[in-house]
């Protein structure tokens, strides 16, 4: 071994190294601005207590003893929670549906059904939000005019008892064609030879999805999956504007996240919203890591 | 500060930002740009009062980023005095001002201790009735709160409308009832101490009432302001709206096809021949401590809301009930016929209207608590149609806990 090979290879890691840190730079840079910055920045707010007379003191960790013993947190978690075991079964599977009959290719005008249930994705879910309540609505409402019409006790979707299922199926019909396009996106790359080994075997279209379609896009499921359990969790748009119209069906705290936002902004509370969502935040990160690892030990076992 | 000082600030280059959610007060603005050149105002629309204040509050706590004026809703006054935002314009000569304004609306600007903003809008309480469904009927408008009640049953049994909605998500309008029924449930010293007294005799009377009512199912308990409430005020669901002299315009706006149905009265008293009324609304502009044009930045404020051309732009154009006596008594203001309440001079009855108003109503520094947990306290008993007594109750401690919790002291 000379004694300029080692040198030369150090030179040469430099470089490399040089040129990694340039191309990663932008990536770290973003990264540090819009993801870091502002969990430390929240991390380090919860660590006060504020009070509009008095100011901000310093208190550790009480803004989170203070949650975990606040009953209204509690409850915006069970429901969300509710919603994520009620609602992502039902959306997921009714993506799948339709993905599988698109891709069978037997469904007649399949591109505009395609792009009919894609559609309400790309209405804001404000909109979405706003229209539903007014079809919701309890005396001039689309649906309460139909059972009228019919001579038919109306359904009160906006009482207390019922809200949350509108509201999922709000967010059933916003995202049912969102999912559906990553399922059927992945189902599309499936190499066809398979399925005519398949047909050759003597398998049925049912044979066929469940066999070898649906575990092909697997890992496109389980995206949906993850994506389907943060937005439970952050469930916020829908609840906040459903307010206006059902005041007493939904409280401030009716999810964690509208709960954060109303003590930041109507509490004045900042420190202890921040603690409440960055709570939010680790029980997100539990649940996905939770699904990741009960999905790759299957992996592994089938 | 002399004549001379302020002469010397508004002749020399500066600029100025507003912030305001009113449409349109870009015309107040150009006014202003015209009579002093050297001042340039730049107007920033932040559409709404609730998404103006968390901005607000985050740039006055940054302390970079802040308006020099902006627009406030008279009951957050408080919240920004007690933060230390808001400038005294008494050295500004702001104390002058007084006798320009309805007496009423200055106390809810300036106290003992200095004129903490400068009127812009009002919004006296009236009562605006369909005289279709009322003649349909056989009633007429009613004077005392006894006769509504009765008028509501009469108008219950004929016609099958509810003499009105009483919103469960709207603490302005209930607060409003309260100030016209001579209640003083807030008070603050403009430093740590505040008064809390939600529950007294006073705003016991007008919940039972209510409760009363709700319980006969002779009102409605509808949430206001979104589609259904508008379809509910044009299809005659509710017979009436005890609403602000803002309402008028508003109501011509949602409910077109009922022109010409309308009727501007006073709202219903607690005692025959009495004649007093309460106010739901209205704004000011508030100049900030933190300018460092607060010359410049005052003489706008004063200048969009008393210059007789602005103000009257105020009024007529952006539909912001007048502040100043000048303007109520206006006649390019108060002399308008106005066809949608069948050719009623609405703005002059609502100007009427404006001298009733007690003159004697406080806020808390801490006005979005206190109305946010209406929503869960009385505001869930109106909507359910529950115990309403039992929600004042609990509004007035839910108030009182987080004052506290806020270091204020009760008393």
């Amino acid at each position: 071994m000379t004694s300029a090979s080692p040198a030369r290879r150090a030179r040469l890691g430099s470089a490399q190294t040089r040129a990694a840190w340039i191309l990663v730079i932008p990536f770290v840079a973003v990264f540090a601005a819009m993801f870091l910055v502002p969990l430390g920045y929240s991390a380090y707010l919860s660590t006060f207590t504020s009070q509009l007379v008095g100011g901000q003191v310093f208190s550790g960790l009480a803004n989170y003893q203070r949650a975990l013993g606040d009953p209204s947190f509690w409850a915006g978690l069970s429901r969300v929670a509710i919603f994520l075991v009620v609602q992502v079964p039902i959306m997921l599977v009714a993506s799948l549906f339709f993905a599988l009959a698109l891709d069978s290719g037997r469904m007649c005008g399949g591109k505009v059904v395609r792009l009919l249930i894609f559609l309400p994705y790309a209405v804001p879910s404000v909109v979405a939000t706003l229209m539903w309540g007014y079809l919701y609505g309890e005396n001039f409402g689309l649906i309460t005019q139909i059972f009228t019409g019919l001579g038919l006790p109306a359904p009160e979707l906006l009482a207390p008892g019922a809200i949350l299922g509108s509201t999922m199926n709000i967010v059933c019909w916003e995202f049912i064609g969102y999912n559906m396009i990553i399922m059927y996106a992945a189902l599309r790359t499936i190499p066809t030879e398979l399925y005519e080994a398949a047909a050759i075997d003597g398998a049925g279209e049912f044979r066929v999805a469940w066999s070898i379609k649906i575990p092909a896009i697997r890992q496109a499921i389980i995206l949906t999956v993850i994506f389907s359990i943060i937005g439970s969790f952050q469930l916020f748009n829908e609840p906040n504007l459903l307010f206006n119209i059902a005041p007493n069906a939904i409280g401030s705290d009716f999810t964690p996240n509208l709960y954060a936002y109303n003590l930041a902004f109507k509490n004045q509370d900042v420190n202890y919203a921040a603690a409440i969502a960055f709570l939010l935040g680790m029980v997100i990160v539990v649940l996905s890591v939770i699904v990741q690892g009960i999905v790759n030990r299957k992996e592994k076992t089938s | 500060m002399s004549q001379a000082d302020i002469d010397k600030a508004m002749d020399t280059p500066t600029t100025i930002t507003f912030w305001a959610w009113a449409p349109d007060m870009q015309k107040e603005v150009d006014l202003f740009e015209a009579k002093y050149p050297k001042i340039n105002v730049e107007l920033v629309n932040t559409s709404s009062g609730t998404q103006q204040y968390p901005k607000l509050r985050a740039a006055l706590k940054a302390g970079k980023g802040a308006p020099d004026v902006a627009q406030v809703e008279y009951q957050y006054i408080p919240s920004f005095r007690q933060t230390g935002s808001l400038a005294d314009l008494t050295p500004y000569g702001a104390a002058e001002a007084k006798d320009d304004f309805v007496d009423w609306i200055w106390n809810q600007v300036a106290d003992d201790k200095g004129v903490w903003a400068v009127p812009q809008d009002s919004g006296p309480l009236g009562n605006l009735y369909r005289s279709d469904i009322f003649a349909q009927a056989g009633v007429s408008a009613p004077e005392t709160w006894a006769d509504y009640a009765a008028v509501a049953a009469t108008i219950k049994e004929k016609t099958g409308s509810y003499i009105a909605d009483l919103p469960g998500n709207d603490p302005g309008q209930m607060v409003g009832f309260f100030w016209q029924a001579g209640a003083k449930p807030f008070g603050y010293d403009g430093d740590k101490t505040v008064k809390i007294d939600l529950d007294s005799p006073a705003t016991q009377k007008v919940v039972s009432f209510w409760q009363d009512l709700v319980k006969k199912d002779l009102v409605a308990t509808d949430a206001d302001f979104n589609d259904e409430w508008y379809q509910g005020l044009a299809q005659g669901k509710y017979a009436s709206w005890q609403v602000a002299a803002w309402g008028p315009i508003f109501l011509q706006g949602t409910a077109k096809n009922t022109s010409g149905k309308w009727t501007a009265a006073k709202i219903p008293q607690w005692e025959a021949g009495q004649d007093v009324s309460g106010n739901w609304g209205g704004s000011t502009t508030a100049v900030m401590e933190s300018s460092p044009n607060k010359i410049a930045a005052y003489e706008f404020a004063k200048f969009i809301n008393t210059d007789s051309e602005a103000a009257l732009t105020l009024a007529n154009e952006q539909f912001l009930f007048p502040t100043t006596k000048a303007t109520l008594s206006d006649p390019k203001f108060v002399d308008q016929a106005s066809e949608f309440y069948g050719g009623q001079k609405v703005n002059e009855f609502f100007a009427g209207v404006s001298d009733t108003v007690d003159k004697n109503f406080q806020w808390l520094p801490f006005m979005d608590f206190v109305y946010s947990s209406y929503n869960e306290t009385l505001g869930k008993a109106i909507s359910e149609k529950g115990d309403m007594t039992g929600g004042l109750a609990a509004w007035d401690a839910a108030v009182t806990d987080y004052a506290k919790q806020q270091g204020f002291t009760v008393e």
